[in-house]
């Protein structure tokens, strides 16, 4: 019998850290762990004794790419909680404010991290010298949400102006019509990058993934939606425990979510794509079929091409949005506390974001659990590094990691969020 | 964080860092003290360094300040002209920040989009605990580098002094 293990000690173009260790024995992969290494956070023990309407502000700090996410899960959760409903206008700026992180992350994914990949560069800056005009496509993108995210957020970073019920300050039309040239310039290069990646080289691999997103009776799903897979599933965001529960892995700070009856579940791009194809605006699907994708793709490669899909779609929603906006005569509505229990699901970039609170009567939060949704794709991860190790253990060791990185980064995997991560060993025996 | 509009061709100074990790704060505290040394533009970033080949697309004179770890003795205070040379290896691959310095100045080289005149002064740090304060010798280290990085920019002014 041989044994061999590999080890990548530090995935790169990942955000955060973390390793994959690959058991190989008799030429078979034994086992695939992807170990996140980054310390426990411990956001939800943190948040236990605060008041309700500084949950927005800390969640925030879990992700300096994704804190919308986190801001909007938290919100509506609380929302849900106390009985308050937030529409018309201030909803429509919740939805603008998601499209904004929506652009930033995945052109920061799609051109920086990504697309190295498929064009056989070692990062970026390599590939920058031979395709410059890719690249400043993506860094355009990139500013263009940045700019949303300050303009209703007050900054790009760790954004402040988001409240329980509201916002502490709504912009004005014109502040709005300000961004719709940056924005349109943002879609042109949303459509350059998406024609771009259409022609890079896919490998030949899907899987039959259950596929896990919010879906809405109209909208392609930001904010609202119930909880939907391609297998039948269909749930308030409040039924979240009966469906699904998080278990501790030894090799993993993250906790694994899975479903309780089946197991591994896809969340992100691709499952938010195949669940919500008809909700997209016919422009857009014909977009989708004239870079190859079918009305569902379980290629995770091609994730690189629906990120960029929802990008063209994500600048022409802020667009509609800011067309249509018609200033609130408040920033917010009235959202005192009451003792209760409040569920919530909205679609980060890489899939939805769970978030529970209980609440007293005076508004102190009694508990918060946060599922973000890198530890809900950990499972999946792993079962594509198997397949993927499985088909390639002719490669040489340094080859076989590059295939396992470029693998984990199909996923835009959020390292820091789940920190609940990457490292890669490869044992063969 | 808006972007200050070049004025008279004063440099940029741009402070590099999060003060809620200790000495990692050194840029910020450096770039505030030459806020009042100097004339010289202040901006600070903390993440995401991407943004910094915008914020000096109208310039052509900028000065970099981070702090540095583990390659020397606390409060050394290293310079590197960025427009002739790469940062070193160990310099450059311990940034805290999500996309690195190290990362944005060569992907601006790549792209043809660096400054003329870009010089970095990375100042050693000790303690880059998230939480903790910065420490004793961090501070002092800053005091001192900021009164040589003003004597710099004063003599950027100079026609006759070139760098």
């Amino acid at each position: 019998m041989t044994v061999k293990r590999l080890r990548v000690d530090l995935i790169a173009r990942v955000e955060g850290e973390g390793a994959l260790d690959l058991d190989i024995e008799d030429g078979r992969v034994r086992a695939a762990r992807l170990n996140i290494f980054e310390p426990p956070r411990l956001f939800e023990a943190l948040l236990r004794g605060r008041g309700y309407t500084e949950a927005p502000d800390i969640t925030a700090r879990i992700c300096g790419i994704c804190p919308i996410a986190y801001q909007m899960s938290s919100v509506h959760a609380i929302e849900n909680a106390i009985g308050v409903r937030v529409e018309g206008p201030l909803r429509a700026l919740r939805r603008l404010i998601y499209c904004g992180e929506w652009i930033e992350s995945h052109a920061l994914h799609v051109v920086m991290l990504h697309a190295p990949d498929f064009l056989g560069y070692p990062n970026v800056i390599e590939m920058a010298r031979d395709h410059r005009s890719a690249v400043e496509a993506g860094l355009l993108l990139k500013k263009a949400g940045n700019e949303i995210l300050r303009a209703l957020g007050g900054r790009e970073i760790h954004p402040v102006n988001v409240r329980v019920g509201g916002f502490y300050r709504a912009p004005t039309r014109s502040e709005l019509m300000s961004l719709t040239g940056c924005i349109e310039r943002a879609r042109d290069s949303a459509l350059q990058i998406l024609r771009w990646a259409s022609g890079f080289s896919f490998p030949d691999y899907e899987r039959d993934y259950e596929l896990v997103a919010l879906r809405h009776p109209h909208e392609y799903p930001l904010n609202e939606g119930r909880i939907c897979s391609s297998r039948g599933l269909d749930i308030d965001a409040a039924s979240f425990d009966s469906e699904f529960e998080e278990r501790q892995v030894e090799h993993s700070t993250a906790l694994h979510a899975v479903l309780k009856r089946r197991g591994s579940y896809l969340v992100g791009p691709l499952a938010r794509y195949g669940l919500n194809f008809e909700r997209l605006p016919p422009e857009v699907q014909s977009l989708a079929r004239e870079v190859g994708l079918a009305a569902v793709c379980r290629n995770p490669y091609q994730s690189i091409l629906v990120r960029m899909l929802e990008t063209v779609y994500a600048c022409g929603e802020a667009l509609r949005l800011i067309d249509g906006y018609d200033p609130p005569e408040a920033a917010c509505v009235a959202a005192p506390p009451r003792a209760a229990v409040g569920q919530a699901c909205t679609e980060a970039p890489r899939g939805i974001c769970h978030h529970r609170y209980e609440i007293d009567a005076g508004g102190t939060i009694l508990g918060a659990r946060i599922i973000p949704p890198t530890s809900q794709n950990q499972l999946c991860i792993e079962e594509d590094l198997r397949e993927i190790a499985s088909r390639h253990l002719s490669l040489s060791d340094d080859a076989l990691r590059d295939r396992c990185e470029q693998a984990i980064r199909n996923y835009d995997p959020c390292i820091s969020c789940s920190a609940h991560f990457l490292k890669l060993t490869v044992r063969r025996a | 964080m808006r972007r200050p509009s070049p004025q008279d061709h004063q440099p940029l100074v741009i402070g590099v860092g999060n003060p809620d990790r200790g000495d990692d704060g050194l840029g910020a505290l450096i770039a505030s003290k030459l806020a009042q040394l100097s004339n010289a533009r202040v901006i600070v970033r903390r993440a995401d360094l991407l943004v910094l080949i915008d914020d000096w697309v109208d310039d052509d004179s900028v000065v970099l300040i981070d702090a540095a770890a583990g390659s020397s003795r606390p409060g050394t205070i290293h310079r590197f002209d960025l427009a002739t040379s790469s940062l070193p290896p160990n310099l450059s691959a311990s940034s805290t920040h999500a996309f690195g310095l190290a990362e944005a100045v060569e992907l601006a080289r790549a792209l043809g989009r660096l400054p003329k005149r870009i010089i970095l002064y990375a100042v050693e740090g000790i303690d880059f605990e998230p939480g903790a304060p910065m420490t004793a010798q961090a501070a002092r280290a800053a005091d001192r580098a900021a009164r040589r990085i003003a004597a710099d920019l004063r003599s950027w002014r100079s026609p006759r002094r070139t760098h």
